[in-house]
């Protein structure tokens, strides 16, 4: 399926929907990855808004991304008490630009058994420096 | 015949590795019955055979466990201190049922609150609620039935229930556990709610940091539409915000705009969710409602403390000996809860600060471990007890790294409606880099400015920076339009006057030195 029939077919789904713009720009972000700006144009058309708008609302939350990553991404919880239990220091034992992007997440309600990470849907825990260059590792 | 082996499927169970544990069970012949949680966090993956425990597991200790050689074995699970102690209302059923399945839901006493609340109608459901005393478990306290009686006098339709479960505080995880573990509760209360106030649809706002919650809420609601009907629940995703816990900026969210807080009043319970009347509450609030209908308002005031009635499941994190979730009546006392029940630290260290309430909650020293736990008695020292976070840190947390923490946390996620929050928090930033680098600051080439008449031209000295510091706090604190840049300062202040050393305030203020 092209692009922008699969495009239509999310905007389909969701048309009729209360407060639905939300939800089209998580199918969107799971279907493409990201979010780009035909996405928001198409988005913008059917929904009866300004692309302004739609762009104040994917650039407002953290989740949502403008262009693709070329790299797996582990975030890792650098919230309170995964620090109580020691995350900044494996956090600057990691590289900053390696071949998997580290993002930052506050809190992954594990609290615990920090440090936590999560790979996708999958969530890791009582993280230590050999468990996370084994999780970065598998992904590289 | 097999043996039944119960493991929790929560996503701390699975991220300590109990699918893999299960799966070695069930290699070994057994009938593996995934259930909740017991809370017990550090002995996960934990295995009940015949109710006995065994835990933390791998899938190496599965042969010893069924062989009867194991030295993991905790005995009786319900009898273990950290749940015999216990009062569970809201997770009575924590550790026995599997979330999804409904025929474990009735048979544990599911779906008898709205059965209640059905025969008794909508006025006298409120009565109980209100009867039991229920604050807001969100953090604000407020009283359920008031606001539930706002929203039913109300005059416009539609009406909704929210139910808000963007838990995004660290160091809380119940809401997550409610949803995981007993997401049938979370619906039925919402179902009471909405046949209380006369809504017809429920929605419950779930953070995207929560991918199993979501998957188990969208089951469940989907599994008990015969149950609730004509109320219906629909769930949906947060994307990241950690504002968007802040109701009005969650029912922002909700109509699919930008998580940006609105001005109050409107009060929500008149205009909510697309500006109709909408009963806003946290999952807890919700989740402890088909208790109270089922067993009485009265029961549940029985137990509490003060104006605290009821339980409050309070989670113990951070760097802590025995973490988990432990529900037990308000005025229990701090240091009970986390050198008796928690066990110390997890490092074997002496504890130096506690922070109760998630990031915008105060840090408490250990002479604060006579406080009982409820809501005026932590207001009364200046901090609050929030969501019931328990984040606990030893002697090696730098006090003025996570008051800087608290002011970053804040620029990262405030959602900029408000100056306060907007540049308070990054100018609170930048004064706590100075202060904690002890440089203070000569004036910029503006501030050198004639013009600038009111700038100050000397040097600014530390003293200077926390003077400054204590009046942005202030500033924040009485300005801001929610609580993510009103109650920043709480941690902030609370370090600097329980820790001043870590400020390189030598001299500590009369209070600080008891």
């Amino acid at each position: 399926m092209s692009d922008t029939a699969e495009l239509d077919r999310i905007l389909a789904a969701h048309a009729g929907r209360e407060g639905s713009l939300l939800p089209i720009l998580h199918d969107v972000q799971a279907t493409f990855g990201y979010v780009s700006e035909d996405s928001v144009r198409a988005i913008a058309g059917a929904l009866n808004l300004s692309r302004a708008e739609v762009h104040g609302v994917v650039s407002f939350y953290h989740d949502f991304r403008t262009a693709p990553v070329d790299r797996p991404v582990v975030k890792l919880c650098r919230a309170e008490s995964c620090q109580a239990r020691g995350v900044e220091a494996l956090a600057a034992r990691l590289p900053a630009d390696g071949p998997v992007k580290v993002e930052t997440v506050y809190c992954l309600g594990l609290c615990s058994v920090g440090p936590n990470a999560m790979v996708g849907d999958t969530v890791h825990a009582r993280l230590d420096a050999a468990k996370l260059s084994a999780l970065v590792g598998e992904l590289a | 015949m097999s043996r039944t082996v119960r493991i929790s499927d929560d996503a701390l169970a699975l991220a300590c590795g109990a699918d893999q544990v299960a799966a070695a069970f069930a290699a070994a012949g057994c009938t593996v019955e995934r259930v909740s949680s017991w809370g017990m966090h550090w002995l996960e993956p934990l295995a009940e055979i015949d109710g006995d425990g065994f835990g933390p597991l791998t899938p190496g200790d599965v042969s010893a466990v069924l062989a009867g050689t194991s030295d993991k074995g905790i005995g009786p699970v319900a009898e273990h201190p950290f749940i015999a102690g216990q009062q569970r209302f809201t997770f009575a059923r924590a550790g026995k049922t599997r979330p999804l399945s409904l025929e474990d839901y009735e048979a544990h006493g599911g779906w008898s609150g709205l059965a209640k609340a059905r025969e008794i109608g909508a006025e006298a459901t409120i009565g109980e609620v209100m009867a039991s005393g229920l604050r807001g478990r969100g953090g604000a306290g407020f009283p359920a039935a008031i606001k539930w009686t706002t929203v039913a006098k109300a005059v416009a339709a539609p009406k909704y229930i929210v139910c808000n479960a963007d838990e995004g505080d660290s160091g809380t995880f119940a809401d997550r556990m409610v949803m995981e573990g007993d997401p049938f509760m979370l619906i039925e209360g919402m179902a009471i709610a909405g046949l209380a106030v006369g809504a017809g649809k429920g929605y419950v706002y779930i953070r995207s940091e929560y991918p199993q919650a979501i998957a188990k809420m969208r089951a469940a609601a989907e599994a008990a539409r015969p149950f609730i009907t004509p109320f219906e629940v629909e769930i949906r995703v947060g994307a990241g915000a950690y504002v968007c816990g802040e109701e009005t900026s969650l029912l922002n969210s909700l109509e699919g705009k930008r998580g940006e807080v609105r001005a109050k009043p409107p009060l929500p319970a008149l205009e909510g969710l697309f500006g109709k009347p909408t009963v806003v509450n946290n999952v807890l609030t919700l989740a402890a409602v088909p208790w109270i209908l089922a067993h009485g308002g009265a029961a549940y005031a029985e137990v509490g403390f003060g104006r605290s009635k009821g339980t409050m499941p309070i989670q113990i994190a951070g760097n802590v000996k025995y973490g988990g979730l432990y529900e037990v009546g308000f005025g229990i006392t701090l240091g009970e809860l986390v050198e008796v029940i928690g066990g110390g630290t997890a490092s074997g260290r002496p504890v130096r600060a506690v922070q109760v309430g998630g990031p915008l909650g105060a840090y408490h020293p250990p002479s604060d471990f006579h406080l009982p736990f409820d809501y005026e008695s932590f207001a009364a020292a200046d901090g609050l007890i929030g969501h019931a976070g328990l984040t606990v840190f030893d002697d090696s947390a730098d006090m003025s790294a996570q008051a800087r923490f608290a002011m970053s946390f804040c620029a990262a996620e405030s959602c900029g409606k408000c100056t306060p929050c907007r540049l308070g928090s990054t100018r609170g930033v930048e004064v706590l880099d100075r202060i904690r680098a002890r440089s203070g600051r000569t004036a910029d080439a503006v501030e050198r400015l004639p013009q600038i008449h009111n700038a100050k031209k000397a040097v600014r000295t530390l003293a200077d920076d926390v003077a400054l510091l204590e009046d942005l706090c202030e500033t924040m604190k009485f300005g801001s339009l929610c609580a993510l840049g009103g109650f920043t300062p709480y941690p902030v202040l609370s370090a600097l006057r329980h820790f001043p050393e870590d400020f390189g305030v030598v001299e500590p203020e009369a209070e600080a030195a008891e």
